[in-house]
């Protein structure tokens, strides 16, 4: 066989396995590392349709008609939050959003109990942040329907490293992330992002390095060796450094993440400043990439310390196209999840 | 389980250049005609459409695909959400006489769903249908204007088309349910 018959044929069994063969039978979406690549395929497909919707003159289509979605936010957000109801409501799913600080959680109702109401009350499909690790794993116990991560702690937010993935394979040539290098800089030992990202990155086959300064790597390097040649199919290793100038060379995405003050204690950080001066993504330093690399966010930005303000609104951010895709992803997260029942669930269990 | 042949090659063939004809002879020409395939076999049979009536009047008429998955009334019954084909509707709907095509006519629920979803995408002048088989059992108040056959049924039995590009060649069967459970999503 010829090198070329041989990559149409590999072509061609990639077209017909995005996601043709795979079925959706999550019950919940808690985090990926229970997702297979051939789920995620089907993800990827299904928000290539969602995108489609986007681009109509009604941007609206019946599939969950009168399915219940309920936001529970123990957290502040903006953009998850807008993000999760826009996308119920371009399914036609009717939408309840509670906002912890006006529920009866400041009269000291605990996360079982709401959960609990909110069920009773009607909710079908529950969209979850919170502030501590783990506990929409605790709702997933407790709720009748289906759970959806939103963030949680320093945990995993799914959602966004899927809208991570389909951005840069929108951006990279043949949607392939095999062998390219994908740098994320930054706030590493609080971000649910980074974590969620290193599960979908590894097991797409991308070059993953996470950067930045050791204190907000802590960790991260004994993960990051501890499956080796595949031990864990579809993960597999990544890079863990402090020195940004390896870490940006010949880069093909770069992925700046929020230094979140609101978590940081004492003694991690000398300074804002320091950090800006060291770890910040300059033009400078966003040019040892490649020059078609892409500029990547999770939002929300501090402008200034994190990336510079002439590079968030440089030609090579995608920062707002990760916004966008955002919405399409949790239509088709939504919509895979309001499609799967009792009998199908397996592979639900956390690790 | 038994297939019986009820469309050779050589029939589907006429039937396709018969409803080409009808579809020009009711709209009186091609001006302001598209042709609007059901995903996934409705996509084929449109093309061919498309093709007969450029064969025997010079003209290439628009032809579109449309996935209704999303707009289905049947997805809480559905054991898995069935996998999403594409729409691609590559011409502007407002004031067109579309011509939805599909393979076989049966509960009338997918062409409502097809009518919904073309609505959304703006206001045709009409929507007429075009179907290969019509093998009867309406739940829908819904009759195709252009049939290749008719063909009477039970629902205990299954017609499937096939059609070359999709499954390497051209031919309608019909074969009775093997047992009362097996699913009846995708046959029709």
């Amino acid at each position: 066989m010829t090198t070329e018959t041989e990559a149409a044929v590999a072509a061609a069994a990639r077209t017909a396995g995005q996601g043709q063969g795979a079925v959706w039978h999550h019950r919940h979406l808690l985090d990926l590392d229970v997702v297979s690549w051939p789920e995620i395929e089907l993800i990827m497909r299904t928000t290539d349709e969602m995108k489609g919707i986007l681009a109509r003159p009604i941007r609206k289509v019946p599939a969950l008609n009168g399915r219940r979605v309920t936001t529970l936010f123990y957290e502040a957000s903006t953009r998850t939050r807008v993000s999760f109801e826009t996308a119920a409501r371009n399914l036609s799913a009717d939408v309840v959003s509670v906002s912890t600080a006006t529920s009866s959680v400041t009269k000291g109702e605990s996360l079982v109990d709401t959960i609990r109401t909110l069920e009773a009350l009607g909710a079908e499909i529950l969209v979850m942040r919170h502030s501590v690790s783990g506990a929409p794993y605790l709702a997933a116990d407790v709720f009748g329907g289906h759970v959806l991560n939103g963030g949680d702690g320093w945990h995993a937010h799914p959602t966004q490293a899927l809208l991570d993935l389909y951005t840069m394979r929108q951006h990279l040539p043949g949607g392939d992330l095999h062998g390219r290098k994908v740098v994320i800089v930054g706030d590493i030992l609080h971000s649910r992002v980074a974590r969620s990202n290193i599960w979908s990155l590894t097991a797409a086959g991308a070059d993953l390095w996470l950067c930045g300064p050791a204190t907000l790597l802590r960790g991260m390097d004994r993960w990051a060796t501890a499956w080796g040649g595949g031990a864990i199919p579809g993960h597999g290793r990544f890079h863990v450094t402090s020195d940004l100038t390896e870490a940006l060379r010949d880069a093909d995405v770069v992925m700046a993440l929020r230094i979140q003050r609101e978590r940081m204690q004492g003694g991690l950080l000398p300074s804002l400043r320091e950090y800006a001066a060291r770890f910040g993504l300059t033009a400078e330093r966003v040019a040892q990439a490649r020059p078609e690399a892409i500029v990547m966010h999770p939002g929300p930005m501090n402008e200034g310390v994190e990336i510079a303000p002439d590079v968030a609104i440089s030609g090579r951010a995608v920062i707002t196209e990760q916004v966008t895709n955002g919405v399409a992803v949790r239509m088709a997260l939504l919509y895979l999840l309001a499609g799967s029942h009792e009998a199908a669930h397996a592979g639900d269990v956390p690790r | 389980m038994t297939d019986r042949q009820i469309m050779t090659d050589d029939e589907i063939r006429r039937a396709i250049v018969r409803i080409s004809h009808e579809i020009v002879e009711k709209q009186a020409g091609t001006q302001g005609l598209a042709l609007v395939g059901i995903q996934r076999r409705g996509v084929p049979l449109a093309r061919r459409i498309a093709g007969a009536i450029e064969e025997h009047e010079g003209v290439r008429v628009p032809v579109g695909a449309l996935d209704i998955t999303f707009y289905r009334d049947d997805l809480s019954l559905v054991a898995q959400q069935p996998i999403v084909k594409g729409t691609d509707l590559p011409f502007d709907l407002n004031g067109a006489t579309v011509v939805l095509v599909d393979d076989v006519l049966y509960t009338g629920r997918t062409i409502r769903c097809a009518m919904d979803a073309l609505i959304d995408f703006g206001r045709p002048r009409a929507i007429r249908l075009a179907v290969l088989i019509d093998r009867g059992h309406r739940e829908l108040p819904i009759r195709a204007d252009h049939v290749g056959k008719n063909v009477p049924t039970s629902r205990e039995e299954i017609v499937k088309v096939h059609v070359a590009e999709t499954d390497g060649r051209d031919e309608v069967s019909i074969s009775r349910r093997a047992s009362a459970a097996e699913p009846a999503a995708g046959n029709q």
